[in-house]
C-alpha cells in the first residue's frame, strides 16, 4: 500500500446517487469514512469494501474504491476471500445488526478468532430497517414490532461483548451522531493491524427513531455517555461530576473528586485491561442507569492469520523449493509402460 | 515340497475384506501399487463404513477394497470377485453374496470363533455347516501363524495382531505371481525410525508368501501378464488426487494462485487434504467455519485475483446455492466441485450416487445458469478438473464439476501428462486507458472483462442485485432484466462451441443408443466393448459437458429406436434429455450406492435389443 498524493473525500465519492432515507444515520457514517479514508495514505485502487445486505450493505456502492455487495450475513467470509488471496489489499467489511448478528453471527465470530487484518464497521440500529422494521438482535426485550406485536421474547445481544469474548483484538463503540469521535474510531480501527471491530450506534428515523436519544439528545448525553480514553479515569456526567470506580464486585459511581476523598482513581487501560475488565465496562447500559461506553474497549496486537499464511508459504517454498508440476506428478510411486 | 502349477488368466477381481481396524485399505492399496508396477491396468474400489470405528466384528463394521486388474483394458473394479480374503465372519457374510461362483474364499480361521459368529448374525458355522460348498475355500489360521512368525520379536501380542493383514497380503502376492519389494521398499518408508514395525510387517509379508508357497492347501498359483497399456510413465491416482492436480496445473497455467476454500465433507475432504499440502505452489487453503464461509471466501479470493474453488459433497452444494447464484450475477470465475454420494440429506455418506445433477443444473433462485462438467473416472479427473478451471476463467462463469464417491477413493493408473504441452490459459485483462465498463463483454464468449482491486482507475463496485448492461449500474427496469437473463443464458449457452464434442462410439444411427454421464463410464464402456464382442450393434456416448449439451448430440439423437440413459439416479440426465430433445428415452436405473454393474447393463441391452428383433 504505497503512499500517494493526499488525496480528498471528493476523491472518494462515486458517482452512483446516495438512495438512503433523508435523516438516515448511515450518511453520517458515509461522511466520516470518506473524511478518515484519505489520511490513511492508501490509494483508492488498494481498498476494497465488502459488505451484506442490509441498508448499510448500499454503503460501498458510495465510494469511489473497489467494492463488493455480497449476499445476507456473509460480507466476513468474501472479505476474508479477498485478504488472504491479496494480503497488500486493504479491507473494510460493512454489515448492520441483521446482517452481521443474526444471520452472518456465525462469520463474524470466526472472523473474529482467526484475526485477518479487516476492518469491520458494524451499524447497529436496533432494528430491520430494509425489510420494513422487524426486531433485530440487538432490539431490546419486550419490543412492538410488525413481527412481534406482543413484543418481543428475544434477550439483546451485545455485539462488543460478542466480540471481545470471541477474541477481537480491535474492539469499539462510537455513534452516529458524534461525528467527531466516530471519525477518531474509525480512523483507529482501520489503522489496526489484525481484525478491528466497531459498533456504531446509528438512529433509523423510519422504524425504530430515537433509540439512542438519551445518547445523542444534548441536554441527556452528558448524564447517559461515557467517552472513554486510554489512561484517562472514567468521568461522565452534565458537569463531569461523576466516575466510575470498581469496587471489586461492580462498578459504582462516586464523585470525580472522589480522589480527594481517599479512592484510588480507576483508568482506562485500551491495550488489554484482561478480559474481565473489557467485558464489564462492555456492560454497561444507561438503561441500567449507568453510563453507556463509546470509544475503544480493546486495542492489542498479536500476528494476523494473513502474516502467518504468506509465512507458511514462504517456508514451504524454502524447504521444498518452488512448485514444480513434473516434480509433483512423479512424486509418488511411478513406473513405465513402454 | 512339490511343484506347483502356474495358470494364466486375463483378468482377476480380488476383494480384501476385513473389520475397519484390520487394516484392508492398506492391504487393498498395496496390492494396488504392486499390481501397477508390473504393468496390470487395474481399478479399485474401496467400500468401508461411515462411522470410523464402527462395533468390532459387526457386519456394519465391515471395511472391504476391491481391485480389478488385467492383462488388457480395465474399466471397473468388476463386478463381482473372483476371490474373497476374508477377516472375520463379517466379512465372508457381508461380500460373499457377491462373489463369483466357484470363486476363491480365503479365510481367517482363528477369527471364526462363536463371539465373532454371532456379532456377524450367523446362528452356525459357515466353515463347518456346507453353505461354503459352492466355492473353493482355503481355510488358514491366519493370526495365529502371524504370532508364530513373529514369536522372537519383542512386541505385545496386540501388536503382533496388526501384522496379520501383511501375512494375507504375502499370501496373495504368491497366489497371483507378485513381487514384494514394492510393499517392503513402503514399509521402510512408512515406518522410517520404527525399526521393529518394519521387521515385524515384512517378516509376516514373507510368512504369508512362503506359507502359501510350502502348503499344500494351494496347489495353484495365477499369472496375470503385463497389459499393452499406451507407452509412457505411470502412477496410480485418486479421483480426488487428480482434481487436486488438475487445480494445481490450472492454476500454473493461467499464471493464478490457487485459492481453495472448503468446509470437510466425506467423500470430498481428500482434496482439501491433497491441496494443503502443496503451499509451495503458492495454493492458499482455508478450511472455513461451514460449506456457505468456503464458498464465500473461495469468491472472494477470485474477487481478488486466485483461482478460487470450493469443494463439497451435495449436503455441502445445497449450502453454498446462494452463493453460486451470487458468482452468477457477478459473472466470477469459481469454480465448484461436488463429490457426489448418496442421498437425499445426510444420505450414505461413503457410498456413491448421480443424483445431484437436477441440483446442479435448477437448485439456485432465479435463472441462474452454470456449466457443468462431470469426471468419468479416477484418471480423468485431473483434465475434468482442468477444464472446468479454465473454461471459468475464460467465460467469467462459475462451473460446477461433478465427481462421485467411487472415482474419488478409487484408482487407476494415470498417464502422467507432460507439463510442457499442456496449453496456457488465457485470462483477458480489460484496457486501463479508458473507461471501465464491468458488464461490457467479449463479443465471442459474452464473458465480462473482470478489473482486478489493485488496478489504479478501474475502482467500480459490483454485487448480487441485478446489474444494467455494459455499466453494471444497479437497474431495476424490467426490459434490462429481461435482456440480462437471456445473456447470461445465452453466455453458458456458448461454452459448447469453446470444448470438445463427446466421442459417438459406433454408428451415428440403428437400434440402440447408450447415453451417460460421469463414474458410469468404465461399466458402460465394459459392456459395450463386451456387446461389440458378441458382434452386434450399438453405439454410445459418453457426455463430459452437461450443461449446455453438446452440439453433436442433436445430430444423431433422433436417429435410433432406442435412447437408453444408465444412471445412478431415478433418471436425472434422461428428465433433461426427453425436455430438451423430445426423445423417447429410457432409463437403467440402479441406486444401491454403488457402481452399476457391467452384467445387469449387459442384460439390459441384451432385452432392448431381442425386443427390437
Amino acid at each position: 500500500m504505497e503512499k500517494t498524493t493526499k488525496l480528498t473525500k471528493e476523491d472518494f465519492t462515486s458517482d452512483q446517487e446516495t438512495r438512503w432515507c433523508p435523516g438516515c444515520g448511515d450518511y453520517s457514517i458515509l461522511a466520516q469514512m470518506k473524511k478518515v479514508l484519505p489520511n490513511l495514505g492508501i490509494s483508492r485502487e488498494n481498498i476494497v469494501f465488502v459488505s451484506g445486505i442490509g441498508c448499510s450493505s448500499r454503503f460501498p456502492y458510495y465510494l469511489e474504491t473497489y467494492g463488493i455487495h455480497g449476499i445476507h450475513g456473509r460480507a466476513p467470509v468474501i472479505a476474508s476471500g479477498i485478504k488472504l488471496s491479496r494480503p497488500d489489499l486493504k479491507v473494510f467489511v460493512i454489515t448492520g445488526d441483521g446482517d452481521g448478528l443474526s444471520i452472518g453471527g456465525n462469520h463474524l465470530i470466526h472472523l473474529f478468532r482467526r484475526n485477518i487484518d479487516i476492518t469491520i464497521i458494524l451499524f447497529n440500529n436496533q432494528i430491520y430497517g430494509l425489510t420494513k422494521g422487524q426486531y433485530s438482535p440487538t432490539s431490546e426485550k419486550g419490543k412492538i414490532t410488525k413481527s412481534s406485536p406482543y413484543g418481543s421474547l428475544e434477550n439483546p445481544f451485545n455485539p462488543v461483548q460478542m466480540a471481545l469474548a470471541s477474541g477481537a483484538t480491535f474492539v469499539a463503540r462510537s455513534i452516529d451522531r458524534d461525528p467527531k469521535h466516530l471519525a477518531a474510531t474509525l480512523d483507529r480501527a482501520a489503522r489496526h493491524k489484525g481484525t478491528a471491530f466497531v459498533e456504531v450506534y446509528q438512529n433509523c428515523n423510519i422504524f425504530n427513531d430515537g433509540a439512542f436519544i438519551a445518547l445523542t439528545d444534548a441536554k441527556q448525553k452528558k448524564s447517559h455517555l461515557l467517552k472513554m480514553e486510554h489512561d484517562k479515569p472514567f468521568i461522565f456526567g452534565e458537569n463531569n461530576e461523576n466516575m466510575l470506580t470498581w469496587t471489586g464486585q461492580k462498578f459504582s459511581v462516586i464523585s470525580s473528586d472522589a480522589s480527594e476523598n481517599g479512592h484510588e482513581i480507576l483508568k482506562h487501560n485500551e491495550n488489554g485491561s484482561g478480559p474481565a475488565m473489557e467485558f464489564m465496562l462492555a456492560s454497561l447500559s444507561h438503561v441500567d442507569h449507568l453510563p453507556t461506553p463509546i470509544g475503544i474497549f480493546r486495542s492489542i496486537e498479536i500476528d494476523t492469520y494473513d502474516e502467518m499464511l504468506t509465512k507458511q508459504i514462504e517456508h514451504a517454498k524454502k524447504e521444498k523449493g518452488d512448485g514444480d508440476l513434473k516434480k509433483l506428478f512423479t512424486g509418488g510411486y511411478t513406473w513405465m509402460n513402454n | 515340497m512339490s511343484e506347483k502349477e502356474v495358470q494364466e488368466l486375463e483378468r482377476v477381481t480380488i476383494c480384501f475384506a476385513g473389520d475397519s481396524g484390520d487394516g484392508m485399505q492398506l492391504t487393498g492399496s498395496q496390492f494396488t501399487n504392486t499390481t501397477a508396477g508390473i504393468g496390470n491396468d487395474l481399478n479399485t474400489l474401496p467400500d468401508y463404513p461411515a462411522e470410523i470405528r464402527a462395533p468390532i466384528g459387526t457386519t456394519f463394521g465391515v471395511s472391504g477394497f476391491q481391485i480389478q486388474f488385467s492383462s488388457t483394458d480395465v474399466h471397473t473394479p468388476g463386478d463381482s470377485p473372483d476371490v474373497l480374503i476374508a477377516m472375520n465372519p463379517a466379512a465372508l457374510k457381508v461380500n460373499l453374496p457377491n462373489l463369483k461362483h466357484n470363486g476363491i474364499i480365503i479365510i481367517n480361521t482363528d477369527s471364526f470363533q462363536s463371539r465373532n459368529l454371532s456379532l456377524a448374525g450367523l446362528e452356525s458355522n459357515p466353515l463347518e455347516d456346507g453353505s461354503l460348498e459352492a466355492y473353493q475355500v482355503f481355510p488358514v489360521n491366519v493370526t495365529e501363524l502371524t504370532r508364530e512368525a513373529l514369536k522372537d520379536m519383542d512386541l505385545t501380542v496386540k501388536i503382533k495382531d496388526r501384522c496379520k493383514n501383511f501375512f494375507a497380503l504375502g499370501m496373495t502376492y504368491w497366489m497371483f505371481s507378485r513381487p514384494m519389494e514394492t510393499t517392503e521398499h513402503w514399509l521402510k518408508e512408512k515406518f522410517k525410525n520404527k525399526d521393529d514395525l518394519i521387521k515385524a510387517n515384512t517378516l509376516a509379508l514373507k510368512a504369508g508368501f512362503s506359507y502359501a508357497l510350502s502348503t499344500e492347501i494351494f496347489t495353484t498359483a495365477y499369472k496375470v501378464p503385463k497389459a499393452a497399456k499406451k507407452a509412457g510413465q505411470y502412477r496410480n491416482i485418486t479421483g480426488n488426487q487428480g482434481i487436486a492436480f488438475g487445480l494445481i496445473t490450472a492454476a500454473k497455467k493461467a499464471g493464478r494462485e490457487l485459492f481453495l476454500g472448503s468446509y470437510p465433507i466425506t467423500p470430498a475432504s481428500d482434496i482439501l487434504h491433497e491441496l494443503s499440502k502443496h503451499r509451495n505452489f503458492d495454493v492458499k487453503t482455508f478450511q472455513a467455519e461451514d460449506e456457505i464461509a468456503g464458498v464465500g471466501a473461495a469468491l472472494g479470493a477470485v474477487y481478488a485475483g486466485s483461482l478460487g474453488v470450493t469443494t463439497t459433497s451435495g449436503p455441502g452444494i445445497a449450502l453454498k446455492s446462494e452463493f453460486m447464484g451470487l458468482a452468477v450475477m457477478t459473472e466470477l470465475p469459481l469454480v465448484i466441485i461436488n463429490i457426489q454420494r448418496g442421498g437425499p440429506s445426510t444420505g450414505l455418506p461413503t457410498k456413491t450416487e448421480q443424483s445431484d445433477l437436477l441440483q446442479a443444473f435448477y437448485g439456485r433462485n432465479g435463472e441462474s445458469p452454470i456449466p457443468i462438467i462431470a469426471a468419468a473416472g479416477p484418471a480423468d479427473c485431473f483434465n475434468a478438473a482442468f477444464e472446468a478451471a479454465r473454461i471459468a476463467l475464460e467465460f467469467t462463469t462459475p462451473v460446477i464439476l461433478l465427481s462421485d464417491g467411487y472415482i474419488a477413493n478409487g484408482t487407476e493408473p494415470w498417464l502422467i501428462p507432460d507439463v510442457d504441452k499442456i496449453s496456457e490459459i488465457h485470462i483477458k485483462q480489460p484496457p486501463t486507458d479508458e473507461k471501465y465498463l464491468p458488464y461490457k463483454r467479449d463479443p465471442e464468449r459474452l464473458s465480462r472483462l473482470h478489473a482486478l482491486p489493485g488496478t489504479p482507475g478501474l475502482e467500480h463496485r459490483i454485487g448480487g442485485l441485478e446489474k444494467e448492461d455494459i455499466t453494471g449500474n444497479i437497474s431495476y427496469d424490467p426490459d434490462n432484466h429481461d435482456k440480462m437473463v437471456r445473456i447470461r443464458a445465452e453466455k453458458i449457452g456458448r461454452v459448447n462451441r469453446f470444448v470438445d464434442d463427446p466421442e459417438l462410439v459406433g454408428k451415428d444411427h440403428g437400434d440402440l443408443l447408450i447415453l451417460s454421464w460421469g463414474s458410469t463410464y468404465g461399466p458402460i464402456l465394459a459392456a459395450v466393448e463386451e456387446v461389440q464382442k458378441q458382434g452386434r450393434e450399438v453405439s454410445w456416448c459418453h457426455l463430459r459437458w452437461l450443461n449446455p449439451l453438446p452440439i453433436n448430440l442433436s445430430r444423431f439423437i433422433h436417429n435410433f429406436k432406442t435412447v437408453l440413459i444408465p444412471e445412478i439416479n431415478l433418471g436425472q440426465l434422461l428428465k433433461i434429455i426427453r425436455a430438451e430433445y423430445l426423445v423417447d428415452a429410457t432409463g437403467f436405473n440402479r441406486v444401491r450406492g454403488l457402481p452399476l454393474r457391467t452384467s445387469e447393463l449387459l442384460a439390459e441391452i441384451d432385452l432392448i435389443l431381442k425386443g427390437l428383433e
